[in-house]
């Protein structure tokens, strides 16, 4: 079933819905769904790939300020889903008559209709295969191809549409040589072009010589250290947990709160905004609200806007900006700063070089303090070379450190990563990150 | 029902490829329920009705999937060709090129003692309006809420031989929670954070006191505000279920997957510092470690039958007075080892294949008292309920935090400490195991998240109290 397939159902789906409500009635939908294909490798081997076909319609049926929500597997078959959406629409009726009124229910009245198609050229899933089992032939190659058209869309019998879809894929992988010695890359995007693929897999390739030195094992201290791209994004990761959003705030528990009530901040080098505009999430929420092009989230290191869904403006009294629920970003960017990227390593001199973070979580959340693991294609840098690979080490910080008092740069080209996540389905989500040099990082394991 | 909705399982197999060396269809139904209250304001009930099929075919060393939402005879019959194509496109290039499958007959259905049905909607809501509403002990409180989630899952998986498992699931989330704040000091208390879900109806409720814990819950979060940070230092520590629960999950649980040992997962999830040769011999824990996998336990989360691979499920040590016995590895995973596992094999829905997961994995009681382990403690902490989790890639460095630390000095406790945390290594951490106590608490995680695609799947843990000896201990932030 073609995409242009899909859309056209949906929107017959919700008009059919639509006469089928009662009374003063108000039918929210949100569509979500997806056409992959997902191959895992293990070796250079397949160890396993399949393809997978999904469409789950949510709905919220409203009636004044009452209203019950449900969530239904559709199957693209007219008879079978408008039977499963008047099943559905029976039980919220039921549901909503004993529910009590919601004093924080919010709604598009008057939204805009839009749509937006990434569109790409993806190749057949049996030349991609065969494009890493040739490319990585003889490598302990590890990782997951998934790619095909995935798709959002908004509906509402007020009569609002909105629709978007992409066409992308995301090869994620790591090279291993021994243990836990590795090197991680991905190629990612709309348009898949073999040499360009080839060109990331050889990087990792000569990145996998440096590997191969004697490990070294550090003790646990402060080290001088860079962040790459990769590694900012898992620190951006425990912000996103409730550092922007406006319930979290309201509520104290935002890791943000030293910031909001002790005045504690960022350096001055550091803007942090939600990018809807720059990233690959669709500009519309569930509740039919637009999104706007960006939201300021950390403007010169002091905290700016919220992240606001429809229940929450609801609940403080301010308007919403189309935050997802739970008010995390879609689409987060972090200005680049001014130190040459192609001069990092000089840049660092004696220290750390972090390919990768992993694991993070909060130590201490009100402190925003965070602990976490060295990972992927971590090193050792004396004299602004590449010593050695070190054996994993765990940090025990806080952000206000790290991008704080003791951030001394971030690089002057910042990376865009498409999130590589599949839970459920395929992530719409992106981030933009500069690699971030500091003078400080506290080791403790 | 539809015309097209009935008789499924005819419908299903008429379409697997009888000349496949195997083929199976994994039907999946899950209905989910889910209530919250929070602040006092009914939030709206929510219900979701997720439905699908996974066809897998194995032919000539190849192996494939298709899954798909799409119940149309056309539906099933694409989403089996696109299996079949998957196997042709995969053979020679996978990692095993023979099913080691079987085409198993069986049942199995949650026990249910007194059905949610029996309490009609209104009611619930009233009982966790009345939940919320305990929460608010103090004008401090910032935050609160009730919630129950419920799962209804049903599985029926039919294969090109004749194998042909239904299983019908029954799982309850309740969850209690309650935010206090002070200036830049929060904290925040909870009914086990999540982990004190199971199978069954309504009795899952009453399992661990949902129904009288709101105040005390309150009380708590509100009391660590004028506590001080958790003491730093080498001492003993005694672990609550409720953080065994973690402890257990990430240090054990993770490092025996087979799947992991494998190699699978080091572009995600990671790998393990456990190595083939360690089963039988490796020394885990001390002699008081006994864990097994046991699938057998009424009404803990992931009590089941079978896997989703079919294989029959059974109670098994894996670790047996601190040796290591065997991994937590599926039929699959064995066959590309030559190790003997366990019924492991398990997908979180109908669009994910089946990979090597904890199921019910359990730490066996001892023979002391919790009074006996603080009496033996002269400085120490006792950790009530994870808040914070990391661990390395091998599963080995791992930090952990709590909600709550209760100090103990000369064999009793003492008062309250705030942001408990401990470090150490899996690999010597057991081995500090020093006390095991005689009470058991069936508990489990909605959350277990791994794999690539990612799946997030539902698993159970059962545990006494623990006491572990020479633990790195420190506070929060100053």
């Amino acid at each position: 079933m073609s995409t242009a397939d899909v859309r056209t159902d949906f929107d017959q789906l919700i008009t059919w819905a639509t006469g089928s409500l009662q009374g003063d009635e108000v039918l929210l939908a949100s569509l979500r769904g997806e056409t992959s294909d997902f191959v895992r490798f293990n070796h250079a081997a397949v160890r396993q790939a399949g393809s997978v076909q999904q469409q789950m319609l949510s709905v919220d049926l409203v009636e004044g300020a009452r209203h019950a929500e449900g969530a239904v597997s559709l199957t693209g078959d007219r008879e079978i889903d408008q039977a499963r959406v008047a099943a559905l629409l029976a039980d919220l009726r039921a549901q909503r008559a004993v529910l009590p009124e919601d004093p924080f229910l919010l709604y598009a009245t008057d939204g805009l209709d839009s749509e937006r198609s990434v569109d790409g050229a993806l190749p057949a899933a049996a030349d991609a295969v065969e494009a890493v089992s040739s490319g990585a032939a003889g490598k302990d190659f590890v990782g997951i191809y998934a790619a095909g058209a995935t798709y959002q869309a908004f509906g509402s019998s007020l009569g609002q549409r909105n629709w978007f879809e992409a066409s992308t894929f995301n090869l994620d992988w790591s090279l291993h040589l021994r243990g836990d010695k590795a090197t991680k890359n991905a190629y990612a995007g709309t348009s898949w072009e073999a040499g360009a693929f080839q060109d990331k897999l050889d990087w990792s390739i000569r990145e996998l010589d440096a590997l191969g030195r004697e490990p070294k094992n550090l003790p646990p201290g402060a080290y001088r250290s860079f962040l790459t791209p990769s590694a900012v994004e898992e620190i951006m990761g425990m912000l996103s947990w409730g550092g922007f959003g406006l319930r979290a705030h309201e509520t104290r528990q935002t890791p943000l709160l030293r910031m909001v009530t002790d005045g504690a901040a960022f350096a001055p080098g550091v803007t942090i905004k939600e990018d809807i505009a720059g990233g690959v999430a669709p500009d519309f929420q569930s509740a039919g609200f637009a999104r706007p092009d960006d939201v300021p989230l950390i403007t010169d290191g002091r905290f700016d806007r919220h992240l606001v869904s429809p229940r929450s403006a609801q609940e403080y009294g301010v308007p919403t900006n189309g935050a997802v629920d739970w008010e995390a970003p879609m689409a987060i960017a972090m200005d680049p700063g001014d130190l040459a990227a192609d001069t990092v390593l000089e840049a660092l001199d004696t220290g750390l070089y972090v390919g990768n973070l992993w694991y993070l979580n909060f130590s201490d959340r009100a402190a925003c303090r965070t602990t976490g693991m060295t990972r992927f294609g971590t090193f050792w840098v004396e004299g602004g070379e590449i010593v050695a690979p070190i054996e994993v080490l765990r940090f025990d910080d806080t952000v206000y450190s790290l991008l704080g008092e003791n951030l001394e740069g971030l690089t002057d080209t910042a990376e865009t990563i498409l999130d590589a996540g599949t839970y459920g389905g395929r992530s719409m989500e992106s981030l933009r990150l500069p690699g971030a040099l500091v003078s400080e990082m506290t080791f403790t394991l | 029902m539809t015309d097209l909705e009935t008789r499924l399982e005819d419908r299903l197999r008429s379409v697997l490829p009888a000349d496949a060396d195997y083929a199976s269809a994994r039907h999946v139904v899950e209905r989910g329920s889910h209530l919250l209250v929070r602040n006092g304001v009914v939030e709206p009930a929510s219900a979701s009705h997720d439905e699908g099929v996974m066809f897998t075919v194995w032919r000539n060393g190849g192996i494939g999937y298709g899954a798909t939402s799409d119940l149309t005879d056309a539906g099933l019959l694409a989403a089996v060709e696109r299996a079949s194509a998957w196997a042709a496109a995969t053979a020679g290039r996978s990692v095993i090129d023979q099913t080691p499958l079987l085409h198993t007959v069986g049942e199995y259905e949650s026990p249910v003692a007194e059905s949610f049905e029996a309490m009609d909607l209104a009611d619930q809501v009233a009982m966790l309006v009345r939940a919320d509403a305990a929460l608010d002990v103090d004008d401090r409180i910032v935050d609160r809420a009730a919630a129950i989630t419920r799962y209804d899952i049903d599985t029926m998986l039919v294969t090109n031989g004749g194998g042909r498992v239904v299983q019908r699931l029954h799982q309850v989330f309740p969850d209690l929670r309650a935010t206090a704040n002070v200036g830049s000091n929060t904290q925040t208390r909870t009914y086990g954070r999540a982990a004190l879900g199971g199978q069954g109806g309504l009795e899952v409720l009453a399992r661990h006191g949902f129904g009288d814990a709101s105040v005390r819950i309150g009380e708590e979060a509100v009391a660590l505000l004028d506590a001080p940070n958790c003491p730093s230092g080498t001492m003993d520590v005694i672990l609550a279920p409720d953080q065994m629960v973690l402890q257990i999950h990430e240090s054990i649980g993770h490092p025996l997957e087979l799947d992991r040992i494998l190699g699978d997962e080091r572009n995600y999830a990671g790998t393990s510092f456990v190595t083939p040769e360690m089963f039988g011999t490796y020394q885990y824990g001390s002699e008081l470690l006994n864990v097994t996998f046991d699938p057998t336990v009424a009404g803990e989360v992931a009590s089941y039958g079978f896997d989703d691979d079919g294989t029959p499920a059974e109670r098994t040590y894996l670790i047996k007075d601190g040796v290591l016995a065997r991994p937590l590895g599926g039929t699959i995973s064995q066959a590309r080892t030559g190790l003997e596992g366990v019924a492991n094999s398990r997908a979180s829905s109908w669009n994910r294949p089946p990979i090597d997961r904890m199921a019910n994995l359990n730490v066996e009681a001892g023979e002391s008292t919790l009074d006996e382990l603080i009496a033996g403690i002269e400085h120490g902490v006792l950790m009530e309920t994870n808040v914070s989790w990391s661990i390395d890639d091998s599963r080995n460095k791992f930090q952990f935090g709590c909600e709550l630390g209760r100090i103990i000095e000369n064999g009793e406790l003492r008062g309250i400490v705030r942001n408990p945390n401990y470090r150490g290594i899996s690999s010597t951490f057991w081995r500090s195991l020093s006390g095991v106590a005689d009470d058991f608490t069936t508990m489990g995680t909605p959350n277990c998240g791994k794999g690539e695609p990612n799946q997030v799947i539902r698993v159970g843990h059962a545990s006494p109290h623990c006491r572990f000896s020479n633990i790195e201990v420190f506070g929060g932030a100053a």
